[in-house]
């Protein structure tokens, strides 16, 4: 050989800014600590069991599904393992391990593998899982019946449910600091409404979850709770109710903002999160369901491909019939 | 390498580094050059250069007697090697290399007494170093009305034209006098970054202040914001009526008229692997392991030699190839610094979108690029827009090479197009 000194080619740029989809999952994850570590403070060891079955249940579905299909084992990005935390944080601490395996096999079997894995689904994984797993085992996701063992010291009844069946007179049993800071009954990691606030804006800080979304998604919640309030305050809980309960403040950080089911462009990101938080009230008000997050947030998921077709000019665009 | 910073809410930030002045470093004559010669001629039976051919420095010569293009000799010696090379995309080259003498013989055609016409600058000047170089203002076709000089550098760590502003001003000022008669062009734009704003005023140009931020420094962003104008998708600025040329061609335009001779040298910026920069004087041809010896820089196996800046440049697959006219930088990059891409499929996460100059849907443009097809890619998703910046791979969290697939995507199109063209 002439030259045994091979020099790389590529392509252009040369650089790069050193982020990377394991970096964006280790920080979500860090991101969702602080909630998580309360929920299992409060719940102790069974949550944290959840916690755990779910992660490493998601990671090996992901192994498996990588095997099966032949293609080259992504659990190193770390984007299962972050399913497996959220759907962990949005379940009873007291779920059967039975329900934790198949809803992290609906997550990452049916919400994202077989659509070509990360980057292709069209639904949240997370909340995929979590509404099949709420139609199929209504009971075991039922926090007033999971968690009737329970006595943390403050009112046990789910707030949602409370007002829903027993008027907004029931919220008087809640203080609105008291649910800030976790004194509620839900998931084991979507109760502690500072946490997940602490985390979520971390996450927007560091650029890996968008603001638009987040923010419109809490700002349409707390519109369309205002005028449900003002039109039958005895019927309707206010806004601020609405936003520390059930799955609103993690849906807003941690599930709206989930990269393949939600748009990029700036109008219909605040769209799809403001659209997201109109039907979460809808739902929860009018609906059948107590909780209206899951169910909005994958309804906004099917829109996002369509509301990204809002998009600005592209540079010259137009510019030879101006 | 600039990463990512540790609050990222919107656009990449990339600030050009503070300049330091130097003067360069005179890259001595080397043993041999290599000159290329964009097209290789179908028809070889009419040679006009053939091995062993004595040249003169500043020669003109041809491949073949009928050709129309030339290109200018930039030693003296002997023709010891005429074949040929394939560039980047695609482009096809005869490369020349001429062993050369330790002394330069003038070539005396240009020397006498040219005038500075449009036919002279097409007859002589079309190898002028710099880039944007002259060449490109001389075969229009629609006129130019206005004239653009970069009085700064398109890529990031690069002082190529910043250093020619800050010391040749009166070059300059003569080669904008030079340019105005030869284009027939009043309006005269210089762009410089705002610390050499009273140096360019000297010139007696219209002087802009540029931020030197990238992307703000390439050509589409300029023009856009100089004159208000986009460039529509697909097109040069020349052929809407917008010259553009560096502070280098120009220079080396008045050089040409003052001195009698055609410029064959051109200064590099040096990129070495810490991220430090010095700059060099080299003539045009010098290998690249000429320049890296001179400046005792070591490539080892695996590392990256890059002809240009570190967002838009071309790599050089070996040491042997040449400095050419429109090489501004030469990048030297440790293999550990280098990012590998990745085939992981787009992952929808917006960065692209938010750091794309040109509002170009990349999220969605990429999944077609990636299966080719490249007419859709042009008619739904604006893939002439993109002006080339490169910043998409630079933020894409997948390593997807989406810089890569663009090009592709346009020289695929290009091909499409004229591939139907004759039949429509």
């Amino acid at each position: 050989m002439d030259n045994p000194k091979l020099l790389t080619s590529s392509h252009a740029p040369f650089w790069h800014n050193s982020s990377s989809i394991s970096r964006q999952s280790y920080h979500i994850m860090l991101a969702a600590l602080p909630a998580l570590i309360m929920g299992i403070s409060q719940y102790g060891i069974p949550a944290l069991a959840v916690v755990a079955l779910s992660v490493s249940s998601a990671m090996i579905w992901e192994l498996l599904m990588n095997k099966l299909m032949n293609r080259p084992v992504s659990i190193g990005d770390g984007n299962a393992a972050v399913i497996g935390l959220l759907l962990a944080m949005l379940l009873p601490a007291v779920t059967p391990w039975w329900v934790i395996v198949a809803g992290t096999f609906v997550a990452i079997v049916v919400g994202k593998q077989i659509f070509g894995g990360i980057g292709c689904n069209p639904f949240n994984p997370v909340l995929t899982a979590l509404a099949i797993l709420i139609l199929s085992w209504k009971g075991l996701l039922d926090f007033n019946a999971t968690l009737v063992d329970y006595d943390l010291g403050f009112l046990m009844i789910y707030p949602l449910s409370a007002i829903k069946y027993l008027g907004t007179s029931s919220a008087t049993g809640y203080s609105l600091s008291g649910l800030l800071m976790g004194q509620q009954a839900g998931g084991i990691g979507s109760c502690f409404g500072l946490g997940l606030i602490i985390g979520g804006v971390y996450l927007i800080l560091r650029g890996h979850i968008r603001w638009e979304i987040s923010i419109s998604f809490l700002v349409g919640i707390y519109i369309t709770a205002i005028l449900f309030n003002i039109s039958d305050a005895d019927k309707y809980a206010g806004p601020m109710f609405h936003i520390l309960t059930g799955y609103t403040l993690i849906g807003a950080f941690f599930l709206a903002t989930e990269d393949s089911s939600s748009p990029v462009n700036f109008i219909p990101m605040l769209l799809y999160g403001a659209g997201a938080g109109v039907l979460t009230v809808l739902i929860r008000n009018i609906g059948v369901f107590v909780d209206g997050v899951v169910f909005a947030i994958l309804m906004m998921n099917v829109t996002s491909p369509l509301l990204d077709k809002i998009r600005p000019k592209a540079m010259g665009k137009g510019i030879e019939h101006a | 390498m600039i990463r990512r910073p540790f609050f990222s809410l919107g656009r990449p930030r990339l600030k050009f580094p503070v300049v330091q002045k130097s003067s360069p470093i005179d890259i001595p004559l080397p043993s041999k050059v290599t000159l290329f010669f964009e097209a290789v001629p179908a028809d070889t039976k009419d040679p006009a250069v053939s091995l062993g051919d004595k040249v003169k420095t500043g020669q003109k010569l041809k491949i073949t007697e009928n050709d129309e293009d030339y290109f200018i000799s930039t030693v003296s010696g002997t023709i010891c090697d005429i074949s040929e090379y394939t560039g980047y995309l695609g482009r096809d080259y005869t490369s020349i290399s001429i062993e050369t003498l330790a002394n330069d013989e003038w070539d005396d055609e240009f020397a006498t007494g040219k005038a500075p016409t449009l036919k002279v600058g097409r007859e002589f000047l079309g190898c002028l170093p710099g880039a944007p170089d002259f060449a490109s203002l001389l075969d229009f076709k629609t006129p130019v009305n206005t004239l653009i000089i970069y009085g700064l550098d398109k890529d990031l760590l690069v002082t190529t034209n910043q250093f020619i502003v800050e010391t040749e001003v009166e070059a300059l000022a003569k080669g904008i006098e030079l340019l105005k008669n030869i284009t027939h062009t009043d309006e005269v734009i210089m762009v410089v970054p705002p610390h050499l704003l009273k140096k360019a005023g000297e010139t007696g140009a219209d002087v802009r202040k540029i931020r030197p931020s990238y992307p703000n420094t390439l050509p589409g962003m300029i023009v856009k914001k100089v004159l208000g104008r986009e460039i529509s998708p697909g097109k040069n600025p020349v052929e809407m009526g917008v010259g553009i040329i560096s502070a280098e061609a120009v220079v080396a335009l008045s050089h040409a008229f003052d001195r009698g001779e055609i410029p064959v040298e051109k200064i590099l910026t040096i990129i070495k692997k810490d991220g430090a920069t010095v700059l060099a004087r080299a003539r045009i041809g010098t290998p690249l392991k000429d320049v890296l010896e001179t400046l005792n820089i070591q490539t080892a196996h695996g590392d990256r030699l890059v002809l240009g800046g570190p967002m838009t440049g071309t790599t050089a697959y070996s040491e042997d190839l040449p400095v050419l006219p429109d090489t501004d930088a030469v990048m030297i990059q440790d293999r550990k610094d280098i990012t590998p891409s990745s085939d992981t499929q787009c992952i929808n996460c917006g960065e692209c979108i938010r750091a794309c100059p040109a509002n170009v849907p990349i999220n969605m443009l990429v999944r077609l690029l990636e299966n080719g097809l490249y007419e859709e890619a042009v008619s739904e998703y604006d893939l002439l827009s993109c002006i080339e910046c490169g910043l998409c791979s630079y933020v894409c969290p997948a390593m997807i090479p989406v810089f890569q697939y663009i090009m592709l995507g346009k020289f695929e199109y290009a091909r499409i197009i004229s591939v139907e063209e004759p039949n429509g």
